[in-house]
């Protein structure tokens, strides 16, 4: 067998196409690299993806487990280190010895994969509670900064909750949104993402929601660390209780609030709860940066 | 009114209610309707607030009017706080909003007593009819049956919530009558058995017609004030032992009690909330819940009440050093859990895993099982893991540094992955 490092295009079916040619050139890769590899040290060959190679080692899985292949599906997720070496390894294994190599969490590969497919679904069972959306015309937006690839996991249970509603959700991490829209969901890559300013009420449930987690702690029992260990800090960037003021304000109804400062601008702006916050006609729209001072 | 103050009122009055569970169901996403009940049994946490306690629910009263005078409540009728009452629409706009965002799984709802407990329970369903026929709401509701109330209204809100609960409060008769002198036990534990008798008629309903209308399909569950009357925890455990037993409760919920007033009947205003008792007790109703044990094997009458430094199933285990150690390569996984330190899924996991190879204590530590109190009491291969003699005297400081720091997993009872 030939020592070999394998470039290839970084998904999934791209791995599986090298699994593919490892099998089939009887080559034992000893790196993965995405993209061009920038040292030539090594013996490298680029793998193509191609479809039907990915199909046939995905489906060879099956012939002796039905769990083989969502479970290394799961795990091409994580954050495994070393990630395709080791899944490659774990295939071997599985090749070789048959299902119950996958039982045995006293090997280190069977074990690593294990535990990082744990992780991710730890992580993604956490955030179907964390994730907080905004709601932006009817749609409903949020945003994620996981450390696995958790929207996989995450879009039957959205999908199931807000079946009758359009939503997004973006993932700062890796960059990739998940859309969901008349019954159809899909995941595609995005790399630039800014969240809307809220409206009026958006802003307005921004802060009951706030007033209710501030409230509904008992003063008596408090225990940070505890609060801490449930919900560790990481997540807390994304969640609306704990963002900082200006998050809980419409810019749309400050620009009224400070307008109506002004007695003759009394007529022209409706009242903060006027509907919509939509100005009269005839004057400058309010909401902006450029909001009268 | 503002709606931010109502909030603001009417969930400081409900925040000494232990329950905020969204679990025990599983329905699915319907059709024309917004929600699912939570896709694993364990229900969803959506956050902690400060005192680590996990938000799963909307939790608050309809209102905090109340003709009552139980005692130990912010509530009562004699207590001079600000009042606000909710009106149904309200509260079921408040709900979708919350839903809709992502805040909550569902809504817990329960009442002070205004007017009388029929028209409290009026008011609730009202709300509720609004959230589920209007909002098409599909979420989660758990709703207390206000004691006193009507039978028929407990049977309507049973039909549009997904658990019941009627709390107990007070674990005796007779801290009932001196405490909360408008209620009586009867009220108590009448639409408790109406509510074990609707729910399982309900289940042989559904098995005959599919689309029959569920009545509490997540069951019921009551609450116990611990810290406020003078019970034992074994006059505790027991009597949440008998309500498991008669009443089919999916929960009995402790709540340790946090002094609210000053009043000669009850403990005074600087008393701490018995937190370490509470979770005790929340230990101890595991080990009967999801590990075989009994209240009367966990606590007699020399020994009312649970040790402070110790965890109850450690306790046991002590107690009982001639079932130990146990052979974790041939054990029963009845007794697997008999073991400090090994939970139902250390268990589980060594029964897999100990069909493809014999375990050792390594291997026990790569399949995640905490050896920190469990080593004392097993063997692998027939090898002790330590010299540590089995005598009590000496385990006993050991057990105890393992134990440290129980309170930093307070409120785990309400995360964990068995609650049911
Ligand atoms: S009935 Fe008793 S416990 Fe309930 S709100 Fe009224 S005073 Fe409080």
């Amino acid at each position: 067998m030939k020592d070999i490092v394998y470039e290839y295009d970084g998904s999934f079916d791209g791995f599986l196409c090298c699994v593919y040619e490892s099998y089939t050139q009887k080559e034992n890769p000893t790196g993965f690299f995405v993209g061009e590899a920038d040292c030539t040290l090594f013996d490298t060959r680029y793998i193509p993806t191609v479809a039907a190679h990915a199909k046939r080692v995905y489906r060879s899985f099956f012939k002796t487990s039905q769990v083989f292949g969502p479970l290394l599906q799961r795990a091409w997720l994580t954050i495994l280190p070393e990630k395709e070496l080791q899944l490659f390894a774990l295939i071997r294994l599985f090749y070789r010895l048959g299902p119950v190599a996958l039982q045995d969490l006293s090997h280190e590969t069977v074990s690593a994969v294990r535990r990082a497919v744990r992780h991710l679904e730890e992580e993604a069972q956490q955030l179907r509670g964390f994730v907080r959306f905004s709601e932006f015309g009817g749609v409903l937006g949020a945003e994620i900064e996981p450390k696995n690839r958790v929207l996989p996991l995450l879009r039957g249970h959205f999908c199931g909750r807000y079946r009758e509603e359009s939503f997004f959700i973006y993932d700062r991490t890796h960059r990739e949104a998940l859309f969901y829209a008349a019954h159809q969901s899909r995941i595609v890559p995005l790399e630039q993402f800014q969240m809307n300013a809220p409206g009026e009420e958006e802003a307005a449930y921004r802060v009951l929601w706030k007033r209710f987690y501030d409230t509904i702690s008992i003063r008596e029992r408090e225990n940070p660390r505890g609060r801490m260990s449930k919900m560790p800090k990481r997540y807390w960037g994304t969640m609306t209780e704990f963002q900082s003021e200006d998050f809980f304000v419409s810019p749309c109804a400050a620009g009224i609030l400070h307008s109506t400062v002004t007695p003759s601008a009394d007529e022209a702006f409706p009242a903060p709860s006027a509907p919509d916050g939509i100005p009269a006609p005839e004057t400058p729209p309010v909401c902006g940066h450029t909001a009268p001072v | 009114m503002e709606l931010l103050d109502k909030l603001t009122i009417l969930a400081d009055a409900a925040k000494y209610d232990a329950a905020c569970t969204s679990s025990g169901v599983r329905r699915g996403s319907r059709p024309g309707m917004i929600g699912n009940t939570s896709s694993s049994l364990a229900g969803c946490c959506h956050s902690f607030s400060a005192d680590g306690r996990c938000i799963t629910l909307l939790k608050v009263l309809m209102t905090n009017y109340c003709v009552y005078d139980c005692k130990y409540c912010v509530n009562r009728c004699t207590n001079d706080v600000p009042r606000a009452a909710f009106t149904p629409r309200e509260l079921a706009e408040l709900t979708i909003g919350f839903y809709r965002r992502n805040y909550i799984e569902g809504l817990f709802l329960s009442s002070g007593v205004v007017g009388s407990p029929d028209n409290t329970m009026e008011l609730m369903i009202r709300a509720l009819r609004i959230l589920r026929q209007e909002y098409r709401f599909n979420g989660y509701i758990h709703a207390k049956a206000i004691p006193g109330a009507s039978p028929e209204l407990v049977t309507q809100l049973g039909l549009l919530a997904d658990r019941l609960s009627v709390n107990i409060e007070m674990p005796s008769e007779a801290s009932l009558q001196t405490l909360c002198p408008n209620k009586t036990k009867s009220a108590i534990l009448r639409p408790m058995g109406q509510i074990r008798q609707e729910c399982m008629e309900n289940k042989e309903a559904l098995a005959k017609y599919r689309h029959a209308p569920t009545f509490a399909p997540a069951g019921q569950s009551t609450q116990m004030i611990v810290g406020a009357s003078g019970e034992s925890d074994r006059h505790i455990l027991r009597l949440s032992q008998s309500l498991y037993d008669r009443y089919r409760l999916k929960r009995v919920f402790f709540s340790a009690y946090v002094p609210v007033v000053e009043h000669a009947l009850l403990p005074s205003r600087d008393t701490k909330p018995p937190l370490l008792r509470e979770h005790r007790l929340y230990q101890a109703d595991w080990l009967l819940r999801f590990y075989g044990f009994r209240a009367e094997e966990l606590l007699d009458e020399d020994e009312p009440n649970f040790n402070p430094l110790l965890d109850p199933k450690c306790c046991w285990a002590l107690n009982h050093l001639e079932q130990f150690p146990v052979e974790v390569n041939t054990a029963d996984y009845e007794m697997l859990l008999r073991v400090p330190g090994i939970g139902v899924v250390s268990a589980k996991r060594i029964l897999v895993n100990r069909r493809v190879a014999s375990l050792g204590f390594d291997e026990l530590k790569r399949l995640g099982v905490v050896l920190k109190r469990a080593r004392y009491f097993i063997t692998c291969r027939g090898k002790r893991d330590t010299r540590l003699p089995l005598v009590p005297e000496k385990l006993l400081p050991s057990l105890t540094a393992a134990d440290r720091n129980p309170l930093q997993q307070s409120g785990y009872e309400q995360t964990s992955l068995f609650a049911v």
